[in-house]
């Protein structure tokens, strides 16, 4: 069985791109038709995906099954198409087909009564082809166009509700934010491609290993990583992330939390040989990886969104991955992708189910008290929070745990605290948000919440206990076996401590007694603490003015621009062009005297053409012969 | 004793004639006429030339003789075009054909 699907392990993404062109030109009339093939799909990719992992984590550890065949062969360019199965490919493969089946699923509870579910489990199969190939590429080229396809997925299903004014904004926005990054992204494969000649992965490790020329490798791995800045929405180009939250739930789960804003980190870790290499590349990637999860961490405190709560902790714990691949940590950071996938998309998943019962209301405050309506969503809500914040033994606080660990091994010292203190920060947010929505008092419109149809509640519960137990791969009760598999030689790999496990747990458990001493006790007044720092608030509310900046630079910019080259174009290129018309104008009004009509006229001049020419010809024969 | 140099004379002389009537007369039958010594001045060079330069050939008589033929269908469509002139404009003054101008 092995044996077969691994050479063929293209069939994993061919699956569901069949079944996207089957609904996209033949069944997109009969919605239950398509949305069956598309679950169907998934299904067949999750059961090869289970194959291939069987295969990889059964046979020693560092196996690499790489396929290759020319794709283009022309004097001094040479194309390679080809597929690379090792652990890291394993995992995502696991965790993508995972999460897309369990949300194909969930959607038909989400999606029930929408005109356009054909088109919409289309969209999904598109997009989990599209992943599962990212996945699988053993070259940055082919990488590079399954890359721009996941964004088209994304970009279409941001704006699945086309109707609405802001889903079309926010698919627009995702889509021309990620070509600011996808153009550094590109730019790095040209030179990596002029570099070394040939874009695989594996020859490209090969090579990296002898190159020393620092001053060309330095920009070049900081230009590979504004892909990632992109995709995985880090700071500064995080904007678009948030108001991707205006797609469907499900939309935002799969994609938007769990599998292609990952595509940024795994994209990292899949070319780490190059940014290991480049210490100054590493130290960025940390500090904006860093930076992110303190920044999109604060700025989650205070929204008021289900979903754009949900969205911040996404960018944050994003900024958590990055942070871990700029020290080092890369079988942390591929760690917490795994955990997070579960766990995220399971509150995402929850939320959707929260909003479903609430009749498309989003704002936490007005619901409250929903833990008695829907007791399943809660308590999987509340395991998915509990899996983020932290808490032993769920899967987030090993992967976090990982991640602090590797940034004290490393001796990034600011960068431990920054990861301990945004840890505090999430469990806070978090806990604010189920304190105020799923406890507390019955708000109006939560009178009526009632729990969703087990097509929703399901998916639910299997990523929830998903979400228990998907930790233990990589802890100590399992000897690392994730990190066994996983980690390569430039990683690190820190050895674990009870110190960190102990402070960190106390972290967390410190960010929910403080949540629930807010807003459960309200022994402290949330009203007050956002009077008494009502700056700090407002500049939080408003997401540090990032929109309103970019706005600003944006109208200063291009319209400054459009002005300088209004101008060089009103007076430069059609002054030029005037200029010419102008001179053309007065040479004919000067000369048009000589036109006076009289025949004889015409023939003098003629007869003086002739003279000129005769007498000129005859004084260069006489210079030339004598 | 008269040669070749005379006859080239002459020739240049009917020819300047001929271009001085055909720039500066203002009447268009004494234009056409101005033509025809011009035509006339170079079929004496044609004669002249091949009477001294290459006696055996006969090309520069026979040339002439194209020419003389040539112009009198010229005359011919001259004379047409003024008479059509005339018919419109009551005059063969060139002086009054300057519809052609700015």
């Amino acid at each position: 069985m092995f044996e077969f699907i691994l050479p063929n392990a293209w069939l994993i993404p061919l699956v569901p791109v069949l079944a996207f062109a089957l609904i996209g030109l033949f069944l997109h009339r009969w919605p239950k038709i398509s949305a069956a093939l598309s679950i169907f799909s998934i299904a067949i990719a999750f059961i090869l995906a289970l194959v291939i992992a069987g295969g990889v984590f059964s046979a020693p550890a560092g196996t690499v099954y790489e396929f290759s065949t020319r794709w283009l062969d022309m004097p001094g360019l040479q194309v390679d198409m080809g597929l690379l199965i090792d652990a890291l490919t394993a995992v995502m493969l696991l965790v993508v087909t995972t999460v897309a089946l369990l949300v194909q699923i969930y959607s038909l509870g989400y999606m029930k009564g929408d005109p356009g579910i054909a088109s919409y489990y289309a969209y999904q199969s598109l997009f989990a082809a599209s992943m599962l190939g990212l996945v699988i590429a053993n070259n940055l080229g082919q990488m590079f166009v399954f890359w721009e396809l996941v964004g088209i997925c994304s970009y279409l299903l941001i704006g699945f509700w086309f109707g609405k004014y802001s889903a079309r904004n926010a698919a627009i926005k995702a889509f021309i934010t990620n070509r600011v990054g996808d153009f550094g992204f590109l730019l790095a494969i040209l030179f990596l491609q002029i570099m070394f000649g040939t874009l695989n992965f594996g020859e490209l490790s090969d090579s990296m290993a002898g190159f020393t020329n620092m001053t060309i490798l330095i920009p070049v791995a900081i230009l590979l990583f504004c892909g990632p800045i992109g995709k995985s929405a880090q700071f500064p180009l995080h904007v678009w992330l948030p108001d991707a939250m205006e797609g469907p739930t499900p939309v935002s789960a799969l994609i938007h939390a769990a599998t292609m804003v990952a595509a940024g980190v795994y994209l990292v870790a899949r070319a780490f040989f190059i940014f290991s290499a480049v210490p100054q590349a590493m130290t960025v990637i940390a500090v904006i990886g860093g930076f992110t999860a303190l920044f999109a961490a604060t700025i989650a405190l205070t929204q008021n969104d289900i979903k754009r709560i949900l969205a911040y902790s996404t960018l944050s714990q994003l900024g958590y991955m990055m942070m871990a691949m700029g020290i080092g940590a890369m079988t942390a950071g591929m760690f917490h992708l795994m955990t997070h996938a579960f766990f995220k998309s399971l509150l995402f998943l929850g939320a959707g189910s929260v909003i479903v019962a609430m009749h498309e209301e989003q704002d936490i405050w007005k619901m409250g008290g929903l833990y008695k309506k829907m007791p399943i969503t809660t308590w999987t809500f509340i395991i998915g929070a509990l899996a983020l914040s932290g808490i032993p033994p769920l899967s987030g606080f090993w992967s976090k745990d990982e991640i602090l660990l590797g940034a004290l091994a490393s001796g990034h010292i600011g960068l431990y605290i920054i990861g301990a203190f945004v840890a505090f920060l999430t469990a806070l947010y978090m806990f604010r948000l189920i304190f105020v929505a799923f406890f507390g008092s019955n708000k109006a419109g939560a009178e009526k919440a009632q729990e969703n149809s087990a097509v929703m509640t399901v998916p639910l519960i299997i990523l929830a206990a998903i979400s228990v137990v998907a930790g233990l791969v990589n802890s100590p009760l399992m000897h690392n076996a994730f990190g066994h598999y996983i980690n390569s030689p430039a990683g690190i790999e820190p050895h674990p401590s009870l110190i960190i496990m102990i402070s960190s747990t106390v972290i967390a458990l410190a960010g929910i007694a403080m949540a629930w001493l807010i807003y459960q006790k309200q022994v402290i007044s949330a009203e007050d603490l956002k009077y008494r720092f009502e700056g700090i608030y407002k500049v939080l509310y408003h997401k540090y003015y990032i929109d309103e900046i970019y706005a600003w630079l944006g109208a200063r910019l291009v319209d400054g621009m459009a002005k300088v080259l209004y101008w060089f174009d009103i007076y430069v290129v059609n002054g030029f062009i005037n200029a010419i018309a102008y001179v053309t104008a007065i040479t004919g009004e000067v000369l048009k005297f000589t036109e006076d009509g009289q025949v004889q006229t015409y023939a003098l001049y003629m007869f003086a053409g002739i003279v000129l020419l005769l007498v000129s010809a005859l004084y260069a024969v006489y210079t030339v012969l004598i | 004793m008269i040669g070749l140099t005379h006859y080239l004379l002459l020739g240049t002389v009917v020819f300047c004639i001929g271009l001085f009537g055909v720039l500066s007369k203002r009447n268009a039958i004494a234009v056409l006429m101005s033509v025809e010594l011009m035509l006339n001045a170079v079929n004496i060079n044609f004669v002249a030339i091949n009477k001294f330069i290459t006696p055996n050939d006969v090309t520069g008589q026979l040339f002439s003789i194209f020419v003389i033929v040539v112009a009198a269908a010229e005359v011919a469509v001259g004379l047409a075009l003024i008479i059509s002139i005339y018919r419109h404009r009551k005059s063969v003054d060139l002086n009054d054909f300057n519809l052609l101008k700015w």
